[in-house]
């Protein structure tokens, strides 16, 4: 693919003029850094940072058997979700091997909103289409016409209160949502969500109003610190965070049980049953290996692919890696099996034919309400 | 314009002759791809040992930013004959001065013949076609 045919946010101008190195990623073109990717890590843990998040794909599910629907396809028990609620859950294949994640927006039984990864929006798309059967239900790609902003970090309700009409921001739980007026824009999507393990919200509106909305939040965002961050320290962040990213920690050959994300499956029984129960019960039942954290002592960097070894025997590889600004150390995701998957093991990771010593342990690094 | 006192590799390598050695760094080019303007960005630089022998062409270290790790090749073939040591602790040398006190390694070349690197104008030409 070259750049030209790159798809490009309502921002990719704001974000060129600012400065902000563009990459590929999921086929958009969009800014991994506008300073320095440690920097702008630090500045979400401290302050706030503002993301554009226009790549995300954005689906509604509506009709009467919207939700009968969404528990015969993802993994969550979506007629739990209470009314104004989000869960997390993922799209997968009869074999457990996750076609993507998700999360779950209930602003009723018959309408669901469905945010998904940019790379995987299609193959979502076109899994629920051809999962329809007989259920009365209306899919519809919101993408294109819905901007997707995030403002992450602890001062993200300072920055963003000032723009909301007529809503206290206090009021919005941890994953819920509401709508409200932002910069004179009605009927705002407002959730209390990220994808950094700090507080903070994330925007849906008419894309046409996001260079409005991004320049006013850098405005009224500046007294607290606020700066625009890109997908580099995004990546440190969720990684950080322990939260898997689709094409790392989890993709058709890595199954949710596995990479700890037990939390949004649902075995119950009234949800009746649900493609790719079958086979995650069984992992379940006999789990191989286990997703954990690993640190090193060393200056060289995990970086996916890197094999990691027992002695001689090759017993994984890195999933994500990144320097880490919060716990300052160098930290990595990888699959070990189950009796390596220990915190305190240490095995030995593959850096471009050198041997270098690692530590595994429990995922997150990072929590910051369990410091 | 960069330096024109010296060759380059398309890999973003400068090479020049000083006596009978040649001294080999990176390219301000190089170090802005690596750190993107950031020099705490750079994290590990990873130097050969005096004595080594390389071929022209060959890897001979390694560095590393948070982003991602770059191979450092060699422009001429020869023995390794000093190493710039302070560089692995003190990267941000690299982005004050690639050009002088940042240089990496210097050759004792096997052919001090240095034709088939790039001039200051071509190296000029490929960096502004790439991007």
């Amino acid at each position: 693919m070259t750049d030209a045919d790159l798809k490009q946010t309502d921002l990719h101008e704001v974000h060129v003029s600012s400065g902000a190195k563009m990459v590929p990623f999921g086929g958009w073109s969009m800014p991994v850094q506008y300073a320095s990717i440690l920097d702008e890590a630090r500045r979400v843990r401290e302050h706030v940072g503002l993301f554009d998040l226009g790549h995300m794909g954005r689906l509604e599910v509506t009709g009467p058997d919207a939700t009968r629907f969404l528990d015969s396809v993802v993994t969550s028990f979506v007629g739990k979700i209470p009314v104004g609620a989000i869960r997390y859950g993922l799209v997968c294949a009869e074999d457990g091997g996750p076609l993507d994640d998700l999360l779950l927006y209930k602003s009723s039984d018959e309408n669901i909103f469905v945010v998904a990864n940019a790379s995987n929006c299609a193959t979502v798309l076109a899994w629920l289409h051809d999962h329809v059967g007989s259920h009365d239900v209306t899919i519809t790609d919101r993408s294109d016409e819905l901007a997707m902003l995030a403002l992450q970090g602890p001062k993200s309700q300072d920055a963003l209160q000032p723009l909301v009409e007529g809503k206290d921001l206090g009021e919005v739980g941890y994953y819920k949502f509401t709508f409200a007026t932002v910069c004179g824009i009605p009927d705002v999507r407002i959730s209390r969500t990220g994808y950094t393990g700090e507080d903070g919200f994330e925007l849906y509106f008419p894309s046409a109003e996001s260079v409005r909305v991004w320049n006013a939040l850098i405005e009224a965002g500046a007294a607290h610190g606020l700066a625009p961050i890109g997908l580099g320290a995004r990546d440190t962040l969720r990684l950080e965070a322990g939260m898997p990213l689709y094409g790392h920690e989890i993709d058709r050959e890595h199954n949710p049980v596995e990479a700890g994300l037990n939390f949004g499956i649902s075995f119950k029984e009234e949800k009746g049953d649900w493609i790719g129960r079958a086979a995650l019960a069984a992992v379940k039942e006999s789990p191989k290996r286990k997703l954990v954290g690993i640190t090193t002592e060393g200056k060289r960097v995990p970086r996916e692919g890197y094999l990691l070894f027992d002695g001689d025997r090759e017993v994984g590889h890195i999933c994500s890696g990144a320097v880490s600004p919060t716990i300052n150390t160098n930290i990595g995701s990888a699959y070990l099996p189950v009796e390596l998957a220990v915190a305190g093991q240490t095995i030995d990771m593959d850096i471009r034919g050198k041997r270098q010593q690692c530590v595994v342990c429990d995922l997150p690094f990072y929590s910051r309400t369990r410091k | 314009m960069r330096p024109d006192d010296r060759k380059y590799l398309d890999s973003h390598e400068w090479a020049k002759l000083e006596g009978d050695l040649i001294v080999v760094g990176i390219t301000d080019f190089a170090v802005e791809e690596l750190s993107n303007g950031n020099e705490g960005d750079l994290v590990y630089c990873d130097l050969p040992d005096v004595g080594r022998e390389v071929d022209q062409g060959e890897t001979f270290g390694e560095i590393e930013s948070v982003k991602a790790v770059s191979d450092l090749n060699a422009p001429v073939g020869g023995e390794i004959v000093e190493v710039n040591a302070d560089m692995m602790e003190h990267l941000e040398t690299l982005a004050e001065d690639p050009w002088k006190k940042g240089w990496l390694i210097k050759i004792k070349p096997t052919d001090p013949s240095m034709d088939h690197l790039l001039g200051a104008e071509a190296y000029e030409q490929q960096i502004t076609a790439d991007h």
